[in-house]
């Protein structure tokens, strides 16, 4: 009854041909499919974020999605953020401001805090607060996180009035 | 934690959502999947066939008309949020939207799953409540409406048949300058709430008149403190006038469960109808629970 479906899932610019039951949740298709373990599962149930990709622009939970819902919508993982050699802004702002101990939370946290900053890179102080307690972290204590974004914060805006100058 | 084997469908019409539903046995709606999914998960549900109804033309979408705000039942929450529309028309609802859960789950999120799921203390329920909102279904025979008054028919069960979709949700707004107030106590913000109440007035000449009060997170459904909204019309707005006449929140049949005594949920119904009643009408400026964390 369950027959595997045949879908391509574009992860980082690049097309991967899967076949998944319905059943199958977004993220484990990503890690067992496609083999980009980066995205981590914690709780499987939405309440960690350690899931937390960019699905069509937005900040999903991957384990409440299915894997074929996702089918033709552009989908981000930790893996796409570095260009090469060259770390993402906001990751080089985590080893600086040590935001990250474990790092089980940390793609999670990362792709929450790319999309919302790309979003709005003038995001307030008390937004950015109130986006950011959606996802756990059970080493930091989180006040390493909120400054390794904010700071991140910072520096993209700088490149941004730059580029606009 | 993985979700239980079952056939998927996508329609892309309500008629085809609505022949499906008809004819599948044991099939399951998907909106947002925010409480479904979950469910999946953890198998509290084992549905046959999931019926996707994110590909349904015409089911999403936010408009006014004659003084009703008609919210299509798969617009998502993150959508309702950021609506200028909503924010004017409808403040209670957008106020209300921000404690509903994260950014993540409103990106996916839907009012008409909301509704569906139908928690005690699901926020949107209790706003719909406080509106006197209609719903409108459509089953094989045809479309109809249900009063809000009338749709909780239990404990996470709404009262539509198993061959009903929630199409939309209509809300009558309130005339221009009402003022509105929704606040919550929770374990952590972005929880679901312990309890909840929200508040409307309409305030001419320095009185009262016209008042909607609700509490939700108490009973297993959100209820009007009817009693409360009738001893205010009339008078003027005054924070000893909203403490006595709240204490009539302490009769409630509250629920009792492991976040909270029956004892404790009226007690916070008394405190949050005052300070929603007050919220709305400005007497809370400078109450500390008011101000930003
Ligand atoms: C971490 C976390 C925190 C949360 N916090 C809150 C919170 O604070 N407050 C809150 O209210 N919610 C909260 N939620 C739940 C909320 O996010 C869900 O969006 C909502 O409860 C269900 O909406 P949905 O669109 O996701 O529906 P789904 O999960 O897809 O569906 C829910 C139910 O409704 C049925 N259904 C859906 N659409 C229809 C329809 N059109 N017609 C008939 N039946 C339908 C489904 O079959 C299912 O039974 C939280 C969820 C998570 C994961
Ligand atoms: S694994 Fe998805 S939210 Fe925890
Ligand atoms: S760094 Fe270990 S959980 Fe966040």
């Amino acid at each position: 009854m369950s027959n595997k479906i045949d879908l391509t899932l574009n992860i980082n610019g690049q097309d991967h041909a899967v076949s998944v039951e319905p059943r199958k949740t977004l993220v484990d298709a990503i890690r067992e499919d496609c083999a980009l373990t980066g995205t981590h599962i914690g709780c499987e149930h939405g309440v960690c974020g350690a899931c937390t990709v960019i699905v069509g622009g937005e900040a999903v939970r991957s384990c409440l999605m299915f894997a074929v819902q996702a089918q033709g919508k552009p989908i981000r993982t930790v893996e796409g953020l570095a260009s090469g050699k060259t770390l993402h802004p906001l990751q080089r702002s985590f080893m600086a401001h040590h935001g990250l101990q474990c790092g089980f939370c940390t793609p999670g946290f990362l792709m929450l805090a790319v999309n919302t900053l790309e979003k709005n890179p003038a995001i307030g102080d008390e937004e950015l607060l109130d986006v950011l307690s959606s996802n756990l972290c059970r080493c930091t204590g989180y006040q390493n996180i909120i400054l390794a974004v904010k700071a991140a914060r910072e520096d993209m805006r700088t490149k941004e009035e730059a580029v606009a100058g | 934690m993985k979700p239980p084997p079952f056939q998927y469908h996508d329609p892309k019409t309500l008629a085809e959502a609505v022949g499906l539903l008809g004819t599948l046995d044991n099939a399951k709606l998907l909106a947002g999947g925010q409480s479904l999914m979950p469910m999946l998960n953890m198998r509290f549900v084992l549905p046959d066939h999931v019926i996707d109804l994110n590909l349904v033309e015409g089911m999403a979408g936010i408009k006014e008309t004659d003084g009703v705000l008609e919210i299509g039942a798969m617009t998502r929450q993150r959508e309702l949020e950021f609506s200028d529309l909503v924010a004017a028309k409808c403040p209670l609802l957008h106020q209300a939207l921000m404690h509903v859960g994260h950014r993540q789950t409103r990106n996916r999120g839907t009012i008409g799953g909301s509704l569906c799921h139908l928690d005690p203390a699901a926020e949107l329920v209790t706003v719909c409540m406080a509106h006197d909102a209609t719903i409108a279904v459509a089953g094989p025979g045809g479309t109809r409406e249900i009063a809000f008054a009338d749709f909780p028919a239990g404990y996470l069960t709404p009262a539509i048949e198993l061959n009903e979709i929630v199409t939309a949700i209509r809300i009558p707004v309130w005339p221009a300058g009402h003022k509105a107030a929704f606040i919550e106590f929770s374990r952590r913000h972005g929880d679901f709430a312990i309890v909840s109440a929200a508040a409307l007035l309409q305030i001419d000449g320095g009185r009262i008149t016209r008042a909607s009060l609700t509490i939700g997170g108490v009973a297993v459904a959100p209820v009007r403190a009817t009693e409360v909204e009738q001893a205010i019309v009339g008078q003027a707005p005054t924070s000893e006038l909203f403490a006595k006449v709240c204490e009539s929140c302490r009769s409630f049949e509250a629920m009792a469960d492991i976040h909270a005594s029956a004892e404790y949920r009226q007690h916070l119904a008394v405190v949050l109808a005052r300070r929603a009643l007050e919220k709305a009408a400005d007497l809370a400026d400078n109450a500390p629970w008011n101000r930003a964390h």
